[in-house]
């Protein structure tokens, strides 16, 4: 069986848009990527299989971690690039399978308030916990 | 993903036919691998919406977290932890295999070859990994003395 795969008929394409904003795109998946190796892997790594996992957290657990500002500034830069990698995936897989103008615009609404309100939501937690809450 | 083809004039189409068979991306298993990328990133992602919902009780009462978390300790939840773990390192390896085939002068070449090594490394951490995180579930069931 053979395909037949039309080839482009124009031999002159136009020139690429001045606005680079895909190529960013592109670019910024890679860059998080690598930094969500170390973010993300580490933080499975320790909150699911070191000493014991899942069962030791709670309320306590969390507030020894989030009494130092590496264990705050690790979470705040996971969920900022995880967010936002996560979300571009998202933007990139609507493009591709969204078939009306109308479906794509407005689950890309969905998608981009989903992403602001975790991240303020997210961003707010960490930085107003309080590790000596009175209940 | 894969680099996409230039278009190529009528003279080096021809010369390229007779060796065409088996360089359609269709159905191979970079297409799956792809595939299981989609899928898997769609798939933390969702958890993230989830978990960031979660921790922010926190914020709540030390009550209202702890309530919360114990389902995370629950046999059904356990097991979906090591699944997410699954996905997420997927996940992970094959970004890096994306990124070699992107940047590595001799990653298209050893694409698949790559593949099949992140499959490897990925079974090498989940046998042991899997483990850690069932043993007290599967001690508390099945094992209770
Ligand atoms: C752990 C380290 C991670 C690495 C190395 C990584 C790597 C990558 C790379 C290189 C791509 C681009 C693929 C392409 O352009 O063809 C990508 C896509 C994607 N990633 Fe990640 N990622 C990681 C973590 C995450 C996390 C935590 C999430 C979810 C919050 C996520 C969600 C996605 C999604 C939805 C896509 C789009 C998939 C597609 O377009 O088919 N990734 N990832």
């Amino acid at each position: 069986m053979t395909l037949a795969l039309d080839k482009p008929r124009t031999p002159r394409r136009p020139a690429a848009r001045r606005n680079n904003w895909e190529l960013a795109s592109w670019v910024f998946m890679r860059v998080s990527g690598v930094a969500l190796l170390v973010l993300v892997l580490g933080h499975l790594l320790i909150m699911n299989i070191l000493d014991g996992g899942v069962h030791r957290i709670n309320w306590g657990f969390v507030a020894g971690r989030w009494s130092s500002p590496f264990w705050q500034f690790w979470d705040l830069a996971m969920l900022w690039l995880a967010e936002i990698h996560g979300g571009n995936g998202l933007r990139t897989i609507i493009n591709d399978y969204a078939r009306k103008d109308a479906t794509r615009f407005w689950l890309k609404v969905l998608l981009y308030v989903s992403m602001v309100l975790i991240l303020a939501l997210g961003t707010f937690v960490i930085f107003t916990f309080d590790p000596n809450f009175d209940a | 993903m894969l680099e996409a083809r230039e278009p190529m004039s009528a003279e080096a189409a021809e010369v390229s036919r007779p060796s065409r068979r088996g360089t359609l991306y269709r159905g191979d298993p970079g297409m799956w691998s792809w595939v299981a990328h989609r899928i898997t990133g769609v798939l933390t992602f969702f958890f993230l919406f989830a978990h960031v919902l979660d921790t922010a009780l926190v914020r709540v009462s030390p009550q209202a977290y702890n309530e919360i978390i114990e389902t995370y300790k629950t046999p059904l939840v356990n097991l979906m932890e090591v699944g997410l773990v699954g996905a997420v390192l997927y996940h992970a390896l094959n970004g890096v295999r994306v990124m070699l085939v992107d940047f590595w002068a001799k990653g298209p070449r050893y694409q698949k070859q790559m593949l099949w090594g992140i499959l490897v490394v990925w079974l090498l951490v989940m046998v042991p990994g899997a483990y850690f995180m069932l043993v007290r579930t599967v001690t508390e069931m099945f094992g209770g003395s």
